[in-house]
């Protein structure tokens, strides 16, 4: 990076966290400060529900998970605009009707005290630990970049996201989310244009979309029904629906950016824009990923994307070893090429030899990806500690190392918006649960003081961003980033999902039987995940787990209502 | 306890161009989802 870059990145971030900070600096009233002005419109809350749920993560790891297993993630949000439309019909008129802060208001309204704990204590836990992921991030970025301790890092981006979400809360959220928002959209499209223009000569969009699809990296649409496969139409459509409606129905971070609002109408809107276009917004950054992978095809690429820790081990005692693999992957990156080029000419006139063609060029390729899982067995070797899992680099590699300076700038700065922007969604939310479910509950009194809930909530909302950070300064991420946080959430929305869908439509079962169902069904939830390596059959996509820790909450609910019913006639019975 | 479900009175006009009720808003987008996924399952198979 150099000055301009420099220039343009504080510019921008630091310049919509003091605009955020400042314009809501007088952010006094609990309603304001909890559900933002009662005169927002759709726009707004539809740029806000997106920002929220497109982290940094969105814009580091999608392209590198289209870059190393194709557009298929896409599936992974089959089920949301299903789930947006079921949250527009039935959720958000009742939270609307009855004023809540909180979803987690809502259970204490229709079932009781200790339901509405249970929703809020694995919201605040599941949250707060995905907290933690969103804020590791883009801290991996900036200590790439900048060559930083990757802890002060983290911490330093913390700290920033906290003073203006305190400040302003939902309002400073809403406000700064807008404009965040505003330099992700740009900053993509600038960046997919420039990928665009680096393409080999003569290959040309079509070109590329045809050598990706030929490696494998445009499948869409998988229809198979093995369960064991992570991303399919049916775990998507199913388990992609049950997440999708837990996240926006149920989880506060989403809550909390619909249920404020002008009107019903506002809110309704805004979860409908959010329908029509996350989809096509996701598919495109896969599809840049995928484009990458092309781009690499034509490229010397390295054979491990995390280039500062490969070069750390190369320079190290073991180097000969990792100097000897670069030489391997240059041959075969070159053979490759060749073996590409001669396809695409084969293609191109015609040619019968086309099939000989493309089965050399899978060769090629997969000789390629087997020297990359050399790689990391090396790395491993040299260091156990290695993360060997470095598709999360292949964006910002390409950003550094290809883009124009001044639009580098940009881009970093649009991880960084898009950091903030769901960081800051997070903590609000985080912050008004811990103050409206928790504190209010063990000081009653405290309820009519709305200075005092404020302050409250200011204080818990800066409790989580350290806790958020502490998470992402001690924990290891084995999985890409965007699995992790979409793993985390599927261990407890099932069941939160359960729990609420129980409350909706089912009015004869009460807080006791929902509450053990809840407890029962989480506790087997977190049988499946533990147990997964140890009983190979346990081994399903996390996306099913939301279908069935939803389901048995459910069954469960149902079931152990009867019998509660059935113990208190017998007690009721005259002897 | 009564039924938590919002009554239909509880509904407001979309306020959409083209669109009188909230069913119609819902219906238009199930239809712009199911085209996506046909588009995205044309394309998985013309480029596979």
């Amino acid at each position: 990076m150099n000055s301009l870059d420099w220039i343009i990145l504080l510019v921008t971030m630091v310049g919509i966290a003091i605009y955020g900070a400042w314009h809501t600096r007088h952010t006094d009233h609990l309603d304001t400060y909890m559900k933002a002005s009662k005169t927002t419109k759709w726009g707004t809350i539809g740029i806000s529900v997106m920002a929220t749920q497109a982290s940094a993560i969105t814009f580091l790891s999608i392209p590198g998970q289209g870059f190393e297993s194709g557009v298929g993630f896409v599936q992974n949000y089959f089920g949301l605009p299903l789930a947006l439309i079921i949250v527009c019909a039935v959720f958000l008129p009742i939270y609307r009707k009855l004023g809540v802060y909180t979803a987690y208001e809502f259970l204490g309204k229709r079932f009781d005290a200790k339901t509405r704990l249970l929703g809020a204590g694995l919201f605040l836990l599941q949250r707060g630990l995905a907290a933690g992921v969103t804020i590791y991030a883009p801290a991996i970025i900036l200590a790439t970049v900048l060559d930083w301790r990757l802890d002060l890092t983290i911490i330093g981006t913390g700290l920033l996201v906290i003073v203006y979400t305190v400040t302003g809360g939902s309002e400073a959220v809403n406000l700064t989310q807008k404009w965040q928002m505003g330099i992700i959209f740009l900053g993509m499209i600038t960046a997919f244009l420039i990928l665009l223009a680096r393409l080999p000569q003569g290959l040309g969009l079509g070109g590329a979309l045809h050598v990706a699809g030929a490696m494998g990296k445009l499948q869409a649409v998988d229809f198979s029904t093995d369960p064991a496969r992570r991303y399919t139409l049916w775990t998507g459509l199913l388990g992609g629906l049950f997440l999708s409606l837990s996240y926006f129905g149920t989880d506060q971070s989403q809550v909390q950016r619909y249920i404020g609002g002008a009107a019903l109408r506002e809110g309704r809107l805004g979860l409908m824009f959010n329908a029509l276009f996350k989809i096509p917004m996701q598919f495109f950054i896969l599809l840049l990923g995928a484009l990458l992978f092309v781009f690499y095809q034509f490229q010397p690429a390295p054979v491990f994307y995390n280039r500062v820790e490969w070069q750390q081990h190369a320079a190290g005692s073991k180097g000969a070893t990792f100097r000897a693999i670069d030489e391997r992957n240059d041959a075969l990156n070159q053979a490759k090429r060749e073996k590409i080029e001669a396809w695409l000419a084969a293609r191109n006139s015609g040619d019968l030899a086309e099939p000989a063609a493309r089965a050399a060029m899978l060769e090629a390729a997969a000789a390629s990806e087997k020297l990359r899982e050399e790689a990391r067995a090396a790395l491993v070797k040299a260091d156990p500690r290695a993360q060997t899992k470095d598709s999360d680099y292949v964006f910002i590699g390409f950003i550094l190392e290809q883009i124009p300076h001044g639009v580098i700038g940009l881009l970093i700065a649009v991880m960084i918006a898009a950091a903030l922007g769901s960081k800051a969604g997070e903590l609000n939310a985080l912050g008004t649960t811990t103050t409206i479910d928790l504190w209010r509950q063990f000081r009653p009194l405290a309820a009519h003081d709305e200075a005092r809930n404020v302050r409250a909530a200011k204080w818990f909302t800066a409790f989580w961003g350290i806790i958020a950070i502490g998470f992402a300064l001690f924990a290891g991420f084995s999985e890409n980033l965007i699995e992790a946080i979409n793993i985390i959430g599927s261990i407890f929305y099932g069941v939160v999902l359960g729990i609420f869908l129980v409350a909706f439509f089912l009015k004869q079962v009460g807080g006791t039987a929902v509450f053990w169902a809840a407890v029962i069904s989480q506790s087997v939830i977190f049988a499946l995940y533990l147990l997964r390596h140890a009983f190979p059959a346990l081994d399903i996509s996390y996306l099913w787990y939301n279908l069935i820790g939803c389901a048995a909450c459910v069954i469960l609910g149902l079931v152990l209502q009867v019998a509660l019913d059935g113990a208190s006639q017998s007690k009721g019975r005259p002897a | 306890m009564k039924s938590p479900l919002p009554h239909p009175d509880d509904d407001t006009s979309p306020g959409v161009p083209g669109f009188s009720t909230w069913v119609g808003v819902y219906l238009f987008v199930f239809a712009f989802f199911v085209l996506v996924v046909v588009l995205l399952a044309i394309f998985s198979r013309c480029l596979a």
